[in-house]
């Protein structure tokens, strides 16, 4: 007689049957259905496994069985450490909300050089000194932002164009500093800028504080022209010359930049890649249109619908797959962040995909007039008359603002795991909450998600991605390697 | 493979000797009078320069009458296998049955103590099969060791048996090294169950030692081939539980992973498992096969040629490789070891066991290679070759 036991011994508890630990599926083609826990983990099983799931029937020498207890769908009498591994898991997705809000946004004019006819933001001409932020209102925003309890504060400059107003950046940085010599945090500092107006000066100032540039690059000159005007007709020529500028004196890695489809990208995704792969970006955003501001008034969001950007993501993200396997190594950053909260245990922290919704929690945009706003998009909406997400002004307490119930209705109506058809769904752990967004195009927090193009769009890039990996092993270790950022 | 221990040998006391257990060594006939009185001296040539508290006559006949020896001093006859020896290793001396062993060499690239044979898993292929004994005199032993141990050293190891069974005369060995060894770096070789004690595992991390780390063997995503492959049931919870409860508190945790052929095919669930349920431990080693000990008995059940798992564990490794986890290859032999783990194969084997093949000879990567253990003669990869020297870059 062996000293030693066979394997059999060690199974027998599973044959007093297992528990099914909360997971939700929802079809993904076909016959096949995602199944996800709440800890974002998913699993892809036939119809015919599933109803053996849910029935109690699989039998414990599948592989179905032996995948399902070890990404935590279910709970055999051998063993019951998942729930300790589940806690864990759902307190490392949800540790960012305890930290409160962490970006804050200064609007520091909303004067503008550039006529993009997409506006978002509803810039003005570029004389107006009434669109200027004031230093009483950047010191009283400074006093909010610093009681946010965040660990990590990222102070990002907004316009217009912020730096036609760079006294105000350089006044809110010292600011900052100043503050911060005290309150000792982990602060970083953004300007979102066009690039047309940068100075040597401003680049030798933003070296010195380790500011960050964001820019717009929407593709090629022709493209990127059309859709972003100026005098001159030379924004690109300017964005290209300003993003190697910002290279040579703040760093290679300093600056980055993001796209907006409109109706004339569709057709050009391949070159709109092109151009970030030839300008030495490793990565794109390959960001639709949102319906606020000049975007709605030219009638350029509608130019497009939900299915024609979606066939614009896919072929572009079909395309950088391709430069993947080629060795070339470039990320579509949606994807990135979607990945991230698929296949690794922590949280993204994007604006758009979050739950509880970012405003306020994530959030906070101090605008040029001293009015402070849930999110970027809240000010959008509030250019265009409607103030719903104005919570309230930079001369109003803290806790005024943050217990404000124009900001606590809309974060618990919208809630996506309480959410009518999110909470049911498979993808909920992926997804995210935008009140702000479907109260602008459906008038509710919560929105109708069947006629929602934020849930049909986000639908089908979970969709998208998932079949993609599960079809091809090469795809899916791509897909590690973007998740893993 | 050298010689470590040996036992019913000739030793001559003094009158007056002290002939303490645990001793430094040196071979230096010159050494300051002051250092010999707690040393022993290593004679080659049957010298014994006055002063030393122990000889080790080397390669000398044990005469019954012997050498005169000193009326503090003692010696002990060691034949030539013993000729390693060196400066600052450290041996202890069993008075009793004429019984020596090495604790410490500190030429070698790797040093473990081991604390105790009693163990509470029962491994398939476990290498130091356990003994229930009472074995609790090695603790004092250690205690003993470490001061005499070279500050300079690098890193040292505790192994056993299962060395957690010390319970809190674990800590008194750890805080031992902080106190005597504070530039070295400590691995602790254990199954990690008592740390689902989250006091015991808290008290490590009081101890402050700078450099402290716990290799943790998982061996499955599974609970129940965990389980099996330690013949222990229960072992997978108490396991991860006790590298949570050491992570909480921010003590250092490497997971190690035996591959043979009750663990190779689910290597890459095994890396998906570890890189979402324990992301934040701070290293994952796949490790070989050592021949010896309960691998002999349970060979037919344990034995794959690793040619044939090369497939799961490139997976496995790439996985943590793209999970940003540190992610090693112990104890492989590069011939036989795909092209893209040699970024992550590391010479782990101790020098004191460490060997290579008659197949070996010429091979141009050698030197890199982890070679074998002793015990590999048992049974080895029929794969194994001479590599050309390796083209970089085409």
């Amino acid at each position: 007689m062996s000293r030693f036991k066979p394997l059999a011994d060690y199974q027998s508890p599973l044959g007093n049957g297992y528990q099914l630990l909360p997971f939700r599926f929802t079809a993904l083609d076909g016959d096949r259905y995602v199944l996800s826990n709440m800890t974002g983990e998913y699993h892809v099983a036939s119809r015919p496994t599933v109803e053996q799931l849910t029935k109690h029937q699989l039998p414990p020498s599948s592989d179905q069985y032996r995948s399902l207890k070890s990404k935590h769908f279910l709970l055999d009498d051998d063993s019951n450490v998942a729930i300790d591994l589940l806690a864990l898991k759902v307190r490392t997705k949800l540790e960012r909300l305890s930290n409160f809000t962490g970006l804050h946004l200064f609007v520091v004019t909303l004067r503008c050089e550039h006529s993009c006819p997409y506006c978002q933001v509803s810039r003005q001409n570029d004389d107006k000194s009434d669109f200027d932020m004031t230093p009483e209102v950047a010191d009283k925003a400074l006093d909010l932002v610093f009681r946010s309890p965040s660990p990590n504060i990222k102070i990002e400059f907004q316009g217009g164009e912020p730096m036609l107003n760079f006294p105000m950046i350089q006044h809110i940085v010292e600011g900052a500093l100043a503050r911060n010599a005290v309150a000792k945090r982990n602060l970083g500092f953004v300007i979102a800028t066009n690039l047309a107006v940068v100075t040597d000066e401003i680049l030798a100032y933003c070296e010195k504080h380790f500011i960050h540039i964001s820019t717009s690059l929407d593709g090629p000159a022709d493209l990127h022209n059309r859709n972003r005007p100026r005098p001159g007709g030379d924004s690109h020529q300017r964005a290209v010359l300003g993003i190697k500028r910002v290279r040579d004196v703040l760093g290679r890695d300093q600056v980055s930049a993001v796209m907006t489809t409109t109706a004339a990208s569709l057709e050009r995704v391949r070159d709109i890649i092109d151009e970030y792969i030839a300008l030495d970006f490793h990565g794109i955003f390959l960001r639709p249109l949102s319906p606020y501001g000049f975007a709605v008034k030219t009638k350029w969001f509608a130019a497009y619908d939900r299915s024609s950007w979606l066939k614009f993501y896919f072929d572009g993200l079909d395309y950088i797959i391709e430069l993947n396997k080629r060795g070339v190594r470039f990320t579509e950053f949606l994807a990135s962040t979607i990945l991230s909260k698929m296949l690794t245990p922590f949280q993204p922290g994007f604006v758009d995909l979050m739950s509880p919704a970012v405003i306020g929690l994530g959030a906070l945009v101090y605008n040029y007039d001293g009015s402070v706003y849930a999110s970027d998009e809240s000010r959008m909406l509030a250019e265009m008359g409607d103030q719903t997400f104005r919570l309230g002004t930079v001369d109003d307490a803290y806790e005024e603002l943050l217990l404000s119930d124009k900001l606590l209705d809309p974060l618990e109506q919208s809630f996506a795991a309480s959410a009518p058809m999110c909470s049911t769904c498979a993808f909920e752990p992926y997804c995210g909450a935008d009140p702000v967004y479907h109260h602008a195009m459906q008038r509710d927090f919560v929105g109708h998600k069947p006629t929602s193009d934020f849930c049909h769009r986000n639908m089908a890039i979970f969709r998208g991605l998932i079949s993609r990996m599960e079809a091809d092993p090469e795809i899916r270790q791509i897909f590690l390697t973007w998740a893993n950022r | 493979m050298l010689t470590r221990r040996g036992t019913g040998l000739t030793i001559v006391k003094g009158s007056n000797a002290t002939a303490p257990r645990i001793l430094r060594l040196s071979g230096d006939a010159d050494r300051p009078m002051p250092l010999r009185k707690r040393e022993g001296y290593i004679s080659r040539r049957g010298e014994m320069p006055a002063g030393f508290a122990w000889y080790l006559l080397i390669g000398q006949s044990g005469e019954p009458d012997g050498p005169a020896v000193a009326a503090e001093s003692a010696a002990i006859f060691l034949p030539e296998e013993f000729a390693h020896l060196g400066d600052g290793d450290v041996v202890r001396i069993a008075e009793g049955r004429g019984g020596i062993s090495v604790l410490f060499q500190k030429a070698a690239r790797h040093n473990s103590f081991l604390l105790t044979e009693r163990c509470n898993n029962y491994c398939l292929m476990c290498s130091q099969p356990p003994r229930n004994v009472d074995d609790s005199w090695i603790y004092d032993d250690i205690m003993a060791a470490i001061p005499l141990v070279d500050t300079g050293t690098p890193e040292i190891g505790f192994t056993g048996g299962e060395p957690t069974l010390l319970g809190e005369r674990l800590g008194k060995l750890v805080h031992q090294c902080k106190s005597y060894l504070p530039r070295t770096g400590l691995h602790v070789l254990t199954n990690g169950r008592a740390f689902v004690d989250a006091n015991f595992a808290r008290g490590f991390a009081d101890i402050g030692h700078r450099d402290l780390m716990f290799g943790i063997p998982v061996y499955s995503d599974l609970s129940e081939v965990h389980d099996y492959v330690v013949q222990a049931d229960g072992a997978f919870d108490e396991t991860i539980r006790g590298i949570l409860n050491l992570k909480r508190f921010g003590v250092m945790v490497e997971i190690r992973v035996v591959v043979h052929k009750q663990t190779y095919d689910r290597l890459p669930d095994l890396a998906r498992f570890i890189a979402r349920n324990l992301t934040f431990v701070d290293q994952v080693v796949f490790m070989g096969l050592e021949m010896t000990g309960f691998t002999k008995a349970n060979l037919e059940d344990l034995w794959i040629d690793p040619v044939a798992y090369q497939p799961q564990l490139v997976e496995a490794v790439s996985y943590l490789e793209r999970s940003r986890v540190k992610v090693s290859v112990y104890n492989h032999q590069l011939c036989i070891t795909d092209k893209r783990l040699w970024p992550y194969a590391k010479r782990s084997i101790s020098d004191w066991k460490n060997e290579y093949m008659p197949e070996c000879e010429g091979c141009a990567v050698r030197q890199e290679c982890a070679g074998f253990f002793s015990s590999a003669r048992l049974r080895y990869s029929a794969h194994i070759r001479p590599m050309q020297a390796v083209p970089e870059r085409a």
